[in-house]
């Protein structure tokens, strides 16, 4: 095994020990508890009434557009950081082509901004 | 063959010697949580559980134990019983890149940075599943609010990574650390600390910004229909995260393990500092939700989109900006 991918072994491991963790916590309240289920206790939570429909119905638009405004923002995050790294090697040229790339970023965000896709009333 | 299994022995005690601690940390946290708040509204607090309630987190953890673990019979049941444990999982996971003194880490790797911000990026998937696993209206909504929220803030949060990134030069966090001998990064960039510091409230769905869990509105949010052990892996993972929250702002912000200016003196070891600053932190949180009303939901919204993302964007240019001017950014020629 090389140097590089011993670096990451104890993040595997880190990922099976709180996997496992986690599913014998689970596992250990079913086993200790008694479990007496019956249909009240089991349906739906809703205040009271006999849940009315399937709870997976249409929701929002804007929670969507949100998810797309991350996505497109996360990803110039991305572009940013090896950016910020090299920033001291790649001179004047990387730092302007950068502001060029943000201030093209800064027209669509100004857009959105104008046309209401961030308002939540 | 032998090596192999020794040094995965070996990694994994070093892992356990990093999560039981954590896991104590945890449950002090919430005892802590409530001795502030207690302290207040002028209270008491737990006072009955052992000398100063000091038992109180176990007393609840085997009260949770003793619980009958509910799964609602229209619920997805393997998700249902996955989100918790991938929330849990999560939170924990991400303490394998924490320094928590000058070479005291359990993986090194040189984007530690990176897994951080991956790591709090993935804690929307224990969510998301949770709220569509439950099949109920309530859990639905709240884990679609918390998601539009955590992703919101993210966003800034990266932006003001990317400010301490170019300040340091390293995505490492030990070298983040290091490049903070001679001025903690909270001074020169005092603004993007307080985003940061705001934007976790937010991440980790605490109080102001704790609308996922708006019980007037939502019951009990994404987690409305847990209960027993499956509900205690949120209740930890939110915690857990609050810690990690804390950590990394001392790290990027507060000079992680280093001595605060004047006190070298004392020779206190790194990892004392480095604990104080994440319980100040932390404090902080307490602090801030014994203070401050719950905001509205577009309140929220707006100031995420529309006041920390163009600040921790324009503050992004700025630094960079200054830095090349001066000549001085790190590592160039």
């Amino acid at each position: 095994m090389n140097a590089f991918l011993a670096d990451y072994l104890p993040i595997a491991l880190f990922f099976v020990v709180a996997g496992a963790l986690g599913g014998a916590m689970a596992v250990a309240a079913w086993l200790v508890a008694p479990q007496r289920p019956d249909p009240e206790k089991l349906s739906a939570y809703e205040c009271g009434f006999a849940p009315f429909d399937d709870a997976r119905g249409r929701f929002d638009v804007r929670f969507y557009l949100v998810a797309i405004l991350f996505i497109i923002f996360d990803l110039e995050i991305a572009f940013l950081f090896p950016w910020a790294i090299a920033l001291g090697d790649i001179g004047l040229y990387g730092f302007g082509s950068m502001m060029v790339f943000l201030a093209l970023l800064t027209v669509g965000f100004v857009y959105e901004w104008r046309k209401g896709a961030l308002e939540w009333e | 063959m032998l090596d192999a299994v020794l040094t995965v022995l070996q990694v994994t005690a070093l892992i356990l010697l990093v999560v039981v601690p954590l896991l104590l940390c945890v449950a002090y946290l919430t005892l802590a949580e409530r001795k502030i708040l207690a302290a207040a509204h002028r209270r008491r607090g737990p006072n009955v559980v052992g000398p100063f309630g000091l038992l109180q987190p176990f007393a609840d953890g085997l009260k949770m134990l003793a619980k009958e673990t509910v799964i609602p019979s229209r619920a997805n049941r393997v998700v249902f019983v996955l989100a918790p444990v991938v929330t849990f999982t999560l939170s924990l996971a991400a303490w394998a890149v924490i320094p928590v003194s000058e070479r005291v880490v359990l993986a090194d790797i040189n984007v530690g940075v990176l897994y951080l911000f991956a790591i709090s990026s993935l804690a929307v998937y224990g969510i998301i599943m949770a709220g569509w696993a439950s099949n109920s209206k309530y859990p639905f909504l709240g884990a679609l609010r918390s998601a539009a929220q955590m992703v919101s803030y993210e966003v800034s949060i990266g932006f003001v990574i990317v400010t301490v990134v170019l300040c340091a030069g390293s995505l490492n966090l030990t070298e983040i650390v290091r490049a903070q001998e001679k001025i903690w990064y909270v001074v020169p960039l005092l603004p993007m600390a307080v985003v940061f510091f705001i934007s976790s409230l937010a991440e980790t769905n605490r109080a102001p910004f704790d609308l996922p869990e708006d019980e007037a509105a939502l019951v009990a949010g994404y987690a409305t229909e847990y209960s027993s052990m499956l509900f205690t892996m949120f209740f930890l993972g939110e915690y857990a995260s609050m810690i990690l929250m804390s950590a990394m702002g001392t790290i990027l912000f507060l000079g992680g393990w280093l001595p605060l200016p004047g006190t070298a003196a004392l020779a206190l070891p790194g990892f004392v500092w480095f604990a104080l600053k994440t319980a100040f932190l932390l404090f902080l949180f307490l602090w801030v939700r014994a203070t401050l009303p719950r905001y509205r939901y577009d309140q929220l919204m707006r100031i995420g989109w529309k006041v920390f993302l163009p600040l921790s964007l324009a503050w992004v240019v700025l630094t960079a900006g200054a830095l090349v001017a001066f000549d001085a950014l790190p590592g160039g020629k």
